[in-house]
């Protein structure tokens, strides 16, 4: 292994947080910084040239390689868990820009009891309504303490959107049951496709209270204050899992790359797989010495560094903690530990399809482009009375609508699979198809978790993370409870016919629900409940942070990037303002 | 890994099935075929012209040609799934293929150990003379692998051969695009998205390589 001259800064990951990360201390101090990347840069043609439902809605080009690393999962700890062998439930990035480069771009904040979950649901409904495995906790940064935040990242971004609660003013037209804000989005809504103005009036005529979803696919041309110049969405419908050919959609590559590259005090190493943070460690006291790294060429190297970020994928901060052996390995039996607890996804789900007399010019939109509610979302809405508790927001966007994975959704009265009947219909309804999707808390339970793998290796020999990871009845009549909301909008929608969500049985590995994946290294307010302190730092091993949705106690019934981006930069401020000058625990 | 065996076999198609076959509508309907056949050989990258043949009779079962337009044989299906059998999806080199392989339940996906490649070569061995059949002969034979995975591999080749980019080798003058209304990679929607509400919107499809003027080497090239 070959060890390479130290730095003050190692980053691992160049997606979201880590390129923000890099941003952020790269600009503001001369640190010198490497942000090591296990994928590819991307060139500026690539975009353009990449319209491609099969390269890449199908065969995932901007996806992380399976045959090199993948995960497996199971459903209890009773289970043998099987490898994702293919792209399924959850799609991870890899190469610069990360996830950040294909995803949707929806761009809504958490609720502000999300951040208090457990203390605000035990207060309201008693300790007696938790499900029996629970693992819920508070997270131990509030909304108000994150608010400025959000607005940095939506200003950053040139979030398009409809404020619905300015400092307390509840304005109409917005989501008046959002948190407050300190300011309107930074740009005006995203224009409305056919099938979200139908929902949006079908919603209304429901007295519910629909709104743009906010969106980075900036709707005009848009200056961010770091003076990064992006157009307006064109609406090509090629949005997620494709990276944006114009630049439109906010993406790493986009919106912070233009600023590192002017930075000579930051490099960014692609082809860079992190083997395992080095560091010195007691139970109580640890300090990271740096990380290695194995290159495309197979060769391995030690980078030092002062101050280690651990800024990838999600599950991979967490593997990587397990491999380094740093902290204890959460056990679910004895409840011991705490790297690995509280895995979550997302109750998301085309909660209604419906079919339409006439044609909806889908191929028009974008991932963020249509309307939404949020009357049915966290505790909004009174649970008393229901079987569950929490909620999600429901969406009527005209995203995923290309044709290889689109033409195939047929109404239930369509029997034939092939032939004539079967083609007729895929003729006929392919334009004639709307989602109604519900996007639902996961709560957190012990029994859901995250360790290593006994039997499956990577290409490197390590062994692989493994998902224990299954739904509870929470999730499984909220999802309920959706459909029927869906299939009554859908009705009032004029729809011809209408497909009910499927209702939720056991976790699906292989139908693809939405990236957001969280839990493994959460933050909390004491160190044998959680891996990080609120400015995700390692409790142990205050010179490395952990940032991501890995930090996420639970899943907050929302896309998690606003919410990621918010707390990257709280953390960029506590470490140049304040680590800087005592390098030590900041809790 | 090249496909180690390179054939010189082609599959003899008609002309007049790969593209100009069409001419656009407004409606989506199909208005003119073209007169011309004037037969073409394509060379096949990993099919022995008899397993192209069967190939392409079973998929013009699966999404025929019939009074609601032309299907997979027209749109060159068979010439799409060679290609992609041919390249690194029909070696599985995305795909995690460590041991142990376990049977799982299907919510676990595909956990076999076969490529396309082989889950190819051996289904078509259960559909041996099949090109030679009469249709509906055809369909109880498609019928009795329906519920196998090289039948489920098929059926979803070729809605991929149908509706993918023109530049993959099906797809032929974008008949698939044009048969459902989809106009391609279409570089700005501004002024249309919120207009054209409750009607059809059917701009002439181009594929990628017209968009962009640019020459675009799919994967499946290598």
């Amino acid at each position: 292994m070959k060890a390479l001259p130290h730095v003050d800064v190692v980053i691992v990951g160049a997606g979201w947080t880590g390129l923000l990360t890099a941003k952020e201390l790269g600009s503001r101090t001369s640190l010198s910084i490497v942000v090591l990347e296990r994928g590819a840069a991307h060139s500026p043609t690539e975009y353009a040239n990449g319209m491609d439902e099969l390269e890449h809605s199908i065969h995932f080009r901007m996806m992380q390689d399976l045959s090199l690393e993948t995960v497996t999962i199971r459903h209890s700890t009773n289970d043998r868990a099987y490898p994702v062998r293919q792209h399924g439930s959850f799609l991870p990035g890899t190469g610069v820009g990360g996830a950040g480069e294909h995803w949707s771009a929806v761009f809504p904040r958490f609720l502000p009891d999300a951040f208090e979950l457990y203390s605000r649901t035990v207060e309201k409904y008693g300790a007696a309504r938790l499900p029996e495995d629970h693992a819920l906790r508070d997270w131990g940064v509030t909304y108000d303490a994150l608010e400025p935040y959000y607005m940095r990242a939506e200003n950053l971004l040139g979030i398009s959107g409809k404020a619905g609660n300015i400092r307390g003013e509840k304005i109409a037209g917005g989501n008046i049951f959002e948190g407050w804000r300190s300011a309107e989005y930074p740009t005006p809504p995203t224009k409305v496709p056919y099938f979200s103005e139908l929902f949006r009036q079908a919603v209304n005529s429901l007295g519910h209270h629909p709104y743009p979803v906010p969106a980075a696919t900036t709707s005009t041309l848009y200056t961010n204050p770091d003076g990064i110049t992006r157009p307006g969405c064109t609406y090509c419908g090629f949005c997620e899992t494709f990276g944006c050919m114009i630049g439109a959609k906010s993406q790493p590559t986009n919106t912070l790359l233009p600023i590192i590259n002017k930075r000579k005090n930051v490099s960014i190493r692609t082809g860079a797989t992190v083997l395992r943070i080095v560091h010195d460690s007691s139970l109580n006291r640890g300090k990271s010495r740096g990380v290695t790294y194995v290159d495309s060429n197979g060769q391995e190297f030690f980078q030092p560094a002062e101050l280690i970020f651990l800024a990838s994928w999600t599950l991979n901060n967490t593997r990587l903690l397990l491999l380094s052996k740093i902290g204890e390995a959460y056990d679910p039996i004895t409840g011991r530990g705490t790297v690995g607890r509280n895995l979550t996804h997302q109750v998301m789900l085309t909660a209604a399809t419906a079919f339409f007399e006439k044609p909806l010019n889908r191929f028009m939109g974008s991932g963020a482009t249509g309307i939404m509610f949020n009357d049915f979302d966290g505790d909004v809405f009174d649970h008393t009375n229901l079987p569950f508790l929490r909620g999600g927001a429901f969406r009527g966007v005209s995203a995923r609508s290309l044709p290889i994975g689109e033409c195939d959704v047929l109404p239930k009265s369509v029997k034939a699979m092939w032939g004539s009947e079967w083609k007729k219909a895929v003729l006929h309804y392919y334009d004639r198809t709307g989602r109604i999707t519900f996007i639902g808390d996961h709560l957190a339970y012990k029994s859901n978790y995250l360790d290593l793998d006994p039997t499956y290796k990577d290409h490197w020999g390590d062994p692989l993370l493994r998902l224990t990871i299954d739904w509870r009845d929470n999730e499984r009549k909220m999802a309920e409870f959706a459909t029927q909301k869906a299939v009554e909008i859908a009705h009032a929608m004029g729809a011809k016919e209408i497909n009910p969500g499927v209702p939720l049985t056991h976790y699906d590995a292989s139908r693809y629900q939405s990236s957001h994946v969280q839990g493994g290294a959460i933050m909390g307010t004491s160190p044998d409940q959680s891996v990080v302190n609120p400015y995700l730092q390692h409790w142990q091993t205050p010179n490395l942070f952990i940032l991501g949705a890995s930090s996420f106690p639970q899943n907050a019934a929302a896309n998690p990037t606003p919410t990621i981006l918010a707390q990257a930069l709280r953390t960029a401020d506590a470490i140049v303002d304040r680590y800087l000058k005592n390098p030590t625990a900041l809790v | 890994m090249h496909c180690n065996v390179r054939r010189r076999e082609f599959l003899t198609i008609s002309a007049a099935s790969l593209g100009g076959l069409l001419s656009y509508s407004l409606d989506g309907k199909i208005c003119r075929f073209a007169a011309e056949h004037k037969p073409i050989r394509i060379p096949l990258r990993f099919f022995s012209k008899t397993e192209a043949l069967i190939v392409s009779a079973a998929v013009s079962r699966i999404f025929p040609s019939d009074d609601s337009g032309p299907g997979a044989r027209e749109a060159g299906v068979a010439i799409y799934i060679d290609r992609q059998l041919a390249g690194p999806y029909g070696r599985d080199r995305y795909r995690y293929t460590q041991p142990p392989f376990e049977n799982a339940p299907p919510e676990f996906g595909y956990q076999g150990q076969a490529t396309p490649r082989e889950i190819y070569r051996d289904g078509l061995k259960s559909l041996t003379g099949f090109h030679l059949l009469p249709p509906e002969r055809q369909d109880t034979a498609l019928h009795q692998i329906a519920s196998t995975h090289f039948f489920a591999l098929l059926r979803r080749h070729t809605i991929e051969g149908m509706f993918a980019d023109p530049i993959h080798g099906g797809n032929a003058g974008m008949i698939g695009w044009q048969l459902i209304g989809f106009p391609g990679p279409r570089m700005n929607n501004s002024d249309d998205i919120d207009k054209h509400y409750g009607e059809g919107f059917r701009p002439k499809p181009a594929g990628l390589a017209e968009v962009t003027g640019s020459t675009i080497r799919p994967s499946e090239d290598e």
